[in-house]
């Protein structure tokens, strides 16, 4: 069990995609204007991540290391396929909003990096419950950075719940205030830059203080990575 | 005689940070008090409120980074970003926006940078830009000039204005820039645009009412005189030696040139220098903005390019562009460029000869 909690640690925090690895910034900043948005490319990817990763680690041994990077890029792409399907039948208004980025989601370079560093050296469980906590890690900057976006820029949250939900979330739609002059940047593309940055520098302050706090221990990751920021 | 031996540096500093930036806030006064004769209490109370607020800001970031906060707040950057910030917004933009526009002038152009010297771009930009893209309709909402105005806002009318968006007589700002005919005034390049969009030529631009009064039939009511000031103020900078003349002068130059081609192309459809030059922030960008001695070119000949390459953008953004007004955009896009300008255009050491094509290895 001792890998799985390291598995969430690494995907949640240590090496989250979008805080610490930086992939899928294109997506990231584009479509987090809202909450709601940022949840719907969230489950898409971490779907997409978990069914790539199950199946890269299933044929990972029958697969030739010469032409393992155009066959995951296929596993890939049928999987977005399957969720662009998907959403265009049962969440269609979310799929109009999300547009091009949910076919964009085969370049989320998150996970083809998990394909590569994770799956096709793990079992399908293992890669499986990477996958799902790369996703959510990914997941959770979304909808935090959309959930930022949309308070400053529009002074909603959960507005267009139902996109997701179906008729059920009509009324999740919190107004927290009104005004005739929204903070418009937020919801440009600086305010995703911004938004970015700041989370970003919140989370290298907390690890400063945690680091602070316990200087005397630091654990050693037994498996080699990629990405990692420290091995 | 005598001789007396010192050791290096022989040649001291004359002036230090603040003594520069008081010079400049000293020679912005007559731009100021001109403004705010045309446009109303509203310019000196939005200058107090910025300076307040830059000052704290300022020293609130200072003392969460634990840098020395009464030697940084005493070089005075902080009051002249604020000054500029609120000149350049309309005097009765709503209080809280003011704010904003100097959280983001002062908290992220500059401190996030690393204050004062690190800042890659002009903090008083940022912070109009930033106010500009986010609230665009409150931010064009410029009050007709006294001359022209039907209701002044007195100097209650006018802090009410600021705090609550209405005068103490129930007005809002829409109303007021409303002149005697019902016909809401807007500022000359605004109209320009307007009309332009609407057919008419330029010269039939200039017979509209916010033309009449100006000192130049181009320049328009207020605006010309306000001008004029901040040029009288620039001019005394340079006479200081506190700017040279290298940024003003290539980048006026750069504006009446190229505003000068676009009008011979086309007289009907393309403003002359002069509207150019006396509307809107150009004066008081060329001698007080672009001349940031951080965010700007340093060598000579750096300057004089990033000062054309401003005086350019200036025209086609506001000749082509989406926004009246183009004087940020211009200089936040060449306070990019500087560190390449100032690479190529490194001045030959002394002694040293010109490396020619031959010479190079």
């Amino acid at each position: 069990m001792n890998e799985f909690k390291d598995l969430s640690l690494q995907g949640i925090w240590k090496n989250n995609p979008a805080l610490v690895q930086l992939l899928g910034l294109c997506p990231l900043l584009a479509v987090t204007a809202t909450f709601i948005n940022g949840l719907g490319l969230g489950i898409a990817t971490t779907l997409v991540l978990v069914g790539s990763n199950i199946t890269v680690s299933l044929v990972r041994n029958v697969v030739r290391n010469e032409i393992r990077i155009p066959v995951f890029v296929m596993i890939i792409a049928a999987f977005v396929t399957i969720i662009q399907l998907l959403m265009n039948a049962y969440t269609y208004e979310l799929y109009l909003a999300l547009g091009i980025f949910i076919p964009l989601i085969v370049t989320n370079c998150a996970i083809i990096g998990r394909a590569e560093a994770y799956a096709s050296k793990n079992g399908p469980v293992p890669a499986a419950f990477d996958g799902l906590m790369m996703g959510l890690g990914f997941t959770l900057v979304l909808v935090i950075l959309g959930g930022m976006r949309e308070i400053l820029g529009a002074g909603t949250l959960f507005s267009g719940a139902d996109r997701l939900f179906g008729p059920i979330a009509d009324q999740w739609g919190i107004q927290l205030f009104t005004t005739d002059s929204p903070f418009l940047l937020a919801i440009l593309p600086p305010g995703a830059f911004l938004g970015m940055g700041l989370l970003i520098a919140i989370k290298n302050m907390i690890d400063a203080r945690i680091a602070a706090k316990s200087s005397a221990v630091t654990p050693k990751a037994t498996r080699a990575r990629v990405t990692a920021e420290s091995t | 005689m005598k001789l007396t031996l010192s050791s290096s540096p022989h040649q001291r500093v004359r002036r230090d940070t603040g003594q520069i930036m008081r010079l400049v806030i000293y020679a912005m006064v007559p731009g100021i008090l001109t403004q705010a004769y045309f446009f109303g209490w509203g310019v000196l109370i939005q200058s107090l409120l910025a300076v307040v607020s830059a000052v704290v800001i300022e020293g609130v970031i200072l003392w969460l980074r634990k840098r020395p906060i009464e030697r940084t707040l005493t070089d005075y950057s902080a009051v002249l970003t604020g000054l500029l910030i609120a000149v350049s917004i309309p005097p009765t933009l709503p209080w809280w926006m003011t704010v904003t526009g100097v959280f983001f002038a002062i908290g992220v152009a500059k401190q996030v940078y690393g204050g004062l010297g690190f800042n890659i771009f002009n903090p008083a930009m940022i912070a109009y830009v930033v106010l500009l893209i986010s609230f665009p309709a409150a931010m064009s909402l410029w009050l007709v000039p006294v001359t022209h105005a039907s209701i002044t806002p007195s100097f209650f009318d006018a802090v009410s204005l600021i705090f609550t968006g209405f005068t103490t007589s129930g007005y809002d700002v829409a109303q007021l820039r409303t002149v005697a005919d019902g016909v809401t005034m807007a500022t000359p390049l605004d109209t320009l645009r307007t009309n332009l969009t609407q057919g008419l030529t330029y010269s039939e631009t200039l017979t509209k009412p916010i033309f009449d009064g100006g000192w130049f039939d181009a320049a328009g009511a207020g605006w010309g005189y306000v001008s004029l000031a901040y040029l009288l103020g620039g001019l005394a900078l340079i006479r200081l030696k506190v700017i040279s003349w290298h940024i003003p002068g290539s980048l006026l130059a750069a504006v009446s040139l190229f505003s000068f081609l676009l009008y011979l192309v086309d007289s009907d459809h393309f403003a002359s220098p002069v509207f150019h030059l006396m509307n809107g922030a150009v004066m008081i960008g060329a001698f007080f903005i672009a001349t940031d001695p951080v965010s700007a070119s340093t060598t000579p000949r750096g300057r004089l390019i990033f000062g054309a390459a401003i005086g350019f953008w200036v025209i086609i953004i506001r000749t082509f562009g989406g926004y009246p007004d183009a004087m940020a955009f211009a200089v936040i896009i060449m306070n990019m460029t500087v560190p390449l300008i100032d690479y190529y255009t490194k001045p030959r050491t002394y002694g040293r000869v010109k490396r020619t094509k031959t010479s190079r290895e």
